[in-house]
């Protein structure tokens, strides 16, 4: 091949450059900004503008019908006081720690169980999603007739079995009542922690396991070196997730319970609506809403910073 | 080290029988190749041999042990799977431990053991680092050491090397090969790829649909294929076969269709006449006056040899020059097969004649 020499002359760099605006035109960031813009502006005017105006609103003395005044930090030292807020606190603590506790127990058995090779495999995983499925309010109908004072079927079948001699009080005594509704909201939730586990379970490779089982690794061992390490990062956003959705609960216990009896299953989502809305006192009812997200940013906090990072996931790094 | 022994194995998934009675005994300290086409079972008889699927009747030992209903952990063996199944959340040294740690050795053991297992296979600068942060014939030198480790009776290969790229591999199996030459360990491994088991094995297993094709060194496969699927499986490019008749007058000879007369050395008595196929290789082809002609359709040089691909009477053959030939697509050439090393085949069997 032969090279032609030519000489070509170097271009000058233009004089006139070009407007900004033609610019900005073929700039990707500028372009991108343009594209994110509805998703910004749903996302500020349903969450941001909401949410301020809720931590905003707990400042003030706010009544439904009537503009508030600022007062401080007045409705947070009225509630400092307030027995029954403290009571809806430990209720909520108590209600997420229990049934997150359980529904991760129960889901992780049920995930793994689904896992094996079963006949009617996709039947039955179909079946353990119908909880999360049925809206929250059936349920909760359902449930409130289950744990009914006087028609409960429970009640009914155990009598029928000779086990018991009176209808047992579900909802009408303070820890039967406590565990009714974080019984329910177990029965709720475990389809999501069992559904999104078993995905997980799934993306890990059965070599992983074949490999192990020759290693000499029993069933619980393959479970604790293989199964549970590879599944951490799941686990984390699965918890995240229950603990936030258990946490904020408010259907469940407004159904079943409004609270009751004597404020025993009041949560701090529900005593928040009571407050606000139907005593009208908008302001308290904020402040003990805004109180929920110390706990809720902590809870995200503990996952993220303790389970979700993890050396193995990262890339290739030197380090 | 042990001596491996399977007896007439089957296996059925389902009402669907794979692998149809399978014998194979391996000499303590072998390196044993099963190979075959996609779906010939060798990955099954494998994970029959490490005790991954159950054996539905026969018998794999072991030594002087039956394995058929002993756990996989008891067998003694290691295994290096075709995606290496390294432990992702591990690094190096632990993955390498991990089989002493379940065995109960103590820390200071487990380290020692890795430490062996990762001089032997220059691994010692990675044993902190986790599988991600590896390339993949590091990953795959992890896999063997894992292996290593737990100084196991038998090896066990499955497709180790397909998921490297065509470099690596060839450099793999020379280390992999040499590996065997110093420990010593009866090694079987399963492989598609017939170069991989003409340079490794001492003794191959050409696998079929389930069934056992011809067991033997690589040159005895090479030189005496028992039948014409070994035949065409081993060598590359794939020995050339033509269809045709014996013809034993004086002499004997081959006519293959078209009129084109093709020699032989000796013929199998009585088989005047006899339709058959004619097997040859292509470097056994030789260009003389006296030979067949064939025109020219392509050719390949690829350096070291050149490869032509030609119309023989009608059929498609190969044929390989390690000399430098001035072929030119559409030219004829006359090719002639050397009668000694040409093969014959039974037509409705494919059974060497």
């Amino acid at each position: 091949m032969t090279t032609l020499q030519t000489s070509v002359p170097v271009r000058q760099a233009s004089v006139d450059t070009p407007s900004l605006w033609s610019r900005l035109k073929v700039n990707r960031n500028f372009v991108a900004l343009w594209f994110m813009l509805p998703a910004g502006a749903f996302l500020i005017l349903f969450l941001a503008y909401p949410l301020g105006l809720g931590i905003w609103m707990s400042f003030t003395d706010e009544r439904i019908g009537r503009a508030g005044i600022f007062v401080g930090l007045e409705n947070y030292e009225w509630l400092w006081d307030d027995s029954i807020f403290w009571l809806s606190v430990f209720n909520t603590i108590l209600y997420t720690v229990v049934a997150s506790t359980i529904k991760f127990a129960i889901g992780l058995y049920l995930a793994l169980l689904l896992n094996r090779n079963l006949p009617f495999k996709a039947l039955i995983r179909s079946i353990v999603l119908i909880p999360f499925i049925v809206p929250t309010v059936l349920s909760a109908i359902a449930f409130w007739w289950i744990y009914d004072a006087q028609f409960s079927i429970i009640s009914w079948s155990l009598m029928k079995l000779g086990l018991i001699e009176h209808n047992i009080d579900f909802l009408g005594e303070t820890n039967m009542a406590r565990g009714s509704v974080i019984f329910a909201n177990i029965w709720r939730g475990v389809p999501f922690v069992a559904i999104t586990l078993l995905a997980g379970l799934q993306t890990v490779s059965p070599s992983l396991y074949e490999a192990a089982t020759l290693d000499g690794a029993s069933n619980w061992q393959r479970f604790r070196y293989i199964t549970y390490p590879l599944l951490t990062p799941i686990i984390a956003v699965v918890m995240t997730f229950s603990v936030l959705f258990t946490f904020t609960d408010f259907q469940l216990i407004w159904a079943l319970t409004r609270g009751g009896p004597v404020n025993a299953t009041h949560l701090m989502a529900t005593l928040s609506y009571q407050r606000g809305i139907i005593s009208g006192r908008l302001g308290e009812g904020a402040a003990i809403a805004t109180a929920m997200i110390p706990f809720l940013l902590a809870a995200i906090g503990i996952s993220w910073f303790g389970m979700q990072r993890r050396k193995w996931q990262q890339g290739s790094s030197n380090d | 080290m042990s001596s491996v022994h399977i007896r007439d194995v089957r296996k059925s998934f389902g009402g669907f029988e794979i692998l149809h009675g399978v014998t194979i005994p391996i000499e303590d300290g072998a390196f044993v190749v099963l190979v075959g086409p996609s779906g010939c079972g060798k990955s099954t008889l494998l994970r029959m041999l490490a005790g991954l699927e159950n054996i539905t009747s026969g018998t794999i030992s072991i030594g002087d042990r039956v394995v058929n209903n002993i756990q996989p952990k008891e067998r003694d063996i290691a295994m290096v799977f075709q995606n290496y199944a390294l432990y992702p959340h591990m690094t190096v040294a632990d993955n390498m431990g991990f089989s002493l740690k379940l065995r109960g050795a103590n820390a200071s053991d487990v380290k020692k053991g890795v430490a062996r297992a990762a001089e032997i296979l220059d691994l010692t600068p990675l044993l902190d680092r986790y599988p991600r942060q590896l390339s993949g014939g590091q990953r795959q030198r992890v896999a063997m050491g894992r292996a290593i480790v737990r100084d196991p009776q038998v090896f066990l290969f499955d497709e180790p090397l397909s998921n490297l790229d065509a470099k690596l591999r060839v450099a793999m199996r020379t280390e992999i090969k040499e590996l065997h030459q110093r420990l010593k360990t009866t090694t079987v491994y399963v492989t598609h790829d017939q170069i991989e088991a003409m340079t490794m094995a001492d003794k191959i297993v050409v696998m079929h649909d389930g069934i056992v094709e011809q067991i033997g060194s690589p040159l005895e496969l090479y030189d005496r294929p028992e039948n014409q699927f070994v035949a065409s499986f081993i060598g590359s490019p794939a020995m050339n076969f033509l269809k045709g008749k014996v013809k034993v007058n004086g002499s004997a000879s081959f006519e293959a269709p078209n009129g084109v007369k093709l020699p032989l050395a000796t013929a199998p008595a009585n088989s005047d006449g006899r339709p058959a196929l004619y097997g040859v290789r292509p470097e056994h082809f030789t260009i003389a006056d006296d030979g067949a002609e064939a025109e020219i359709v392509v050719v390949e040089p690829t350096g070291s040899e050149t490869q032509l691909f030609a119309k023989l009477g009608g059929e498609q053959v190969v044929a390989v020059f390690r000399e430098r030939h001035q072929f030119k697509p559409g030219d004829k050439v006359r090719l002639k097969p050397n009668p000694s090393v040409v093969h014959l085949f039974d037509e409705a069997t494919g059974k060497r004649l």
